[in-house]
């Protein structure tokens, strides 16, 4: 059984300036335990497909078509309903750690809560958990860490902290919107690497959203490939990356800079492609 | 911590200096002097009555025989006009009446001010919201001199629920009438400044990542976007107590109150030196304080702050 089935989905914005349509007619599904890769630049409206799949898109957006979680429809539930499937069903750690954790809380109260409200523990035991998820996620001396205040961590120790917090309940489905594009190169390696590991360990599908192909070839079992809130490719990884079928994907591919090749110039997406009347 | 608050006591004795000198200076450099009258007094008695409260010294020395009156004796002087009190008589008296009715429009300002900004935010663009901006707003451009005449119109001339003036050693009915008029204005801006912070915060990543945690919106707003809103309101509390509890002239003119802003206006007309002087460095010594005290507080508050 598929533990998510997206069809049709579509994010529409009201701005002053007319409705924007920020995603358009986007279909996928993804399998227990796999890994799917969404990549696409800015402002293809890849984030808005995941907001809109937890309900967390702005007050001004709207989402049609259909969110199936299991079988179950969640698109636009009410927010009551929605909660109970928020981090405890589907967790999401978002692209910037700097501004993703309270920093009027201590680790330990925002990791905690999670556990208290969805899973009735005591402060007691839920701070035990959190100690527990933080040494998963590798989180150096975390017994004592954990009474710190976001500000004290690095960045890729704040990206941890969102992971683990977005594993506290188990959850059989997470999120990732670009984890790793606001960390430096070397840190995205680990918190790259963590995430498979984690992966195997508790057996959750992953959405993957990225714009790095480096990230998507080694991760993920399928990739959709949006541009301008359309799906221009979605198909197997492997078959993806060895013949591109959309003019969009293969100037994506081409535009990864290689370091066994000697180029002058890097190229570049060309957009040609919209010329011959995109649908 | 201690150090740091230490070291702000410290600044704040040379400030004080400062602001006692260019008072006292801008005071004596007034044309005329508190017992010029309109009919003026023989040349002679003139000049006995100045030795006497030593005006005739060079000003350096008064301002040094002043300054060692307050650091030696804590002793602010005597009145030059209410020959019977001393200015520490004058603060004694009035003072405890404007903290009384300043301290409570501060707690009324802050509560309903702070209560109204939320509020209006959590609901932005629908009808509460503009509701309580509209109340700010109408607040706002009803300044105190406004506002009490308007009350007393209500309250006392139309309706006569409550007394039109006095202070009734402070009895609720007399207190009402103050309170609200002192205190409007400030909420509005409270209100405003909550309103526009709590929008601020209630867009940032750390609530999205509140509410994808499934917490109820009550819990998100109360545990998670209540704090980080109310920071920026906390240099503007400061200010906005002082400004309360030293009083207004207004109030105290319009309600009989008897407070220290009815003083405060009545020595700069008449010259008094030694209450206007008194009355100013109570002010400076609390803004001095609150000003410290808000920054204490930042750190209390914001986590990130650390002294």
């Amino acid at each position: 059984m598929n533990i998510l089935d997206v069809k049709n989905l579509s994010v529409k914005f009201d701005t002053p300036d007319g409705v924007v349509n920020a995603v358009n007619d986007v279909s996928f599904s993804l399998a227990e335990g796999k890994t799917l890769a969404i990549v696409g630049e800015s402002g293809s409206g890849k984030s808005q497909s995941a907001f809109s799949i937890l309900g967390l898109l702005p007050k001004n957006g709207h989402a049609a078509g259909s969110v199936k979680y299991m079988g179950q429809e969640i698109l636009n539930l009410p927010e009551a309903e929605m909660n109970r499937y928020r981090a405890n069903e589907i967790a999401m750690i978002f692209q910037d750690p700097m501004t993703s954790l309270n920093p009027y809380m201590r680790i330990s109260k925002q990791l905690s809560e999670v556990l208290i409200h969805h899973k009735g523990l005591s402060k007691a035991e839920a701070l035990k958990e959190s100690i527990k998820m933080l040494d998963a996620v590798q989180i150096p001396d975390a017994a004592s860490r954990v009474h710190m205040y976001p500000h004290e961590f690095s960045g890729g120790m704040r990206q941890r902290v969102m992971i683990a917090m977005s594993l506290l309940c188990r959850p059989k489905l997470l999120i990732a919107d670009e984890p790793t594009t606001a960390l430096d190169v070397t840190v995205q390696a680990e918190i790259m690497d963590l995430l498979i590991d984690l992966q195997e360990d508790f057996g959750m599908a992953i959405i993957l959203i990225t714009h790095d192909m480096g990230i998507v070839a080694g991760s993920c079992e399928e990739t959709l490939v949006m541009f301008g809130g359309n799906v221009m490719e979605y198909r197997p990884t492997l078959d993806l990356f060895d013949n591109p079928q959309h003019p969009y994907t293969k100037g994506l591919l081409e535009a990864v800079p290689r370091l066994d090749q000697d180029v002058q110039t890097l190229s570049t997406v060309s957009y040609d492609f919209l010329e011959g009347g995109k649908s | 911590m201690l150090n740091y608050t230490f070291r702000r006591v410290l600044v704040a004795i040379p400030t004080l200096l400062i602001l006692i000198v260019i008072t006292f200076l801008l005071m004596h450099s007034a044309p005329g002097g508190p017992f010029t009258s309109e009919r003026p007094l023989p040349p002679q008695v003139l000049a006995n009555i100045e030795a006497k409260y030593g005006l005739d010294d060079p000003l350096f020395v008064q301002l040094w025989n002043y300054l060692k009156g307050i650091v030696l004796h804590f002793d602010f002087g005597p009145s030059f006009v209410k020959k019977s009190q001393t200015v520490n008589d004058i603060i004694a008296q009035g003072f405890p009446i404007t903290l009384t009715y300043g301290g409570l429009s501060f707690i009324f300002a802050t509560l309903i001010g702070g209560a109204l900004g939320v509020v209006a935010a959590i609901r932005k663009n629908t009808f509460i919201d503009y509701f309580a901006v509209g109340i700010s707003i109408g607040a706002q451009v009803l300044p105190n001199f406004v506002m009490a005449p308007l009350l007393v119109w209500l309250f006392t001339l139309t309706l006569g629920w409550l007394p039109g003036g006095g202070w009734n050693d402070g009895a609720l009915p007399n207190l009402v009438m103050p309170v609200i008029a002192l205190a409007t204005s400030y909420m509005a801006s409270i209100a405003r400044i909550t309103r526009s912070s709590m929008l601020e915060v209630l867009n940032s990543n750390y609530i999205r990542t509140a509410r994808a945690k499934g917490l109820p919106e009550r819990t998100v707003i109360l545990r998670h976007a209540l704090k980080p809103s109310l920071v920026p309101l906390i240099s503007y509390l400061g200010v906005a107590f002082v400004g309360m509890v030293t009083g207004s002239v207004i109030i105290d003119v319009y309600f009989s109150t008897g407070g220290l802003g009815q003083s405060f206006v009545n020595s700069a007309l008449s010259r008094d030196y030694s209450v206007m002087m008194g009355v100013t460095i109570l002010l400076g010594s609390l803004t001095v304080l609150f000003a410290l005290l808000a920054d204490l507080l930042y750190a209390w508050v914001d986590p990130k702050i650390r002294y």
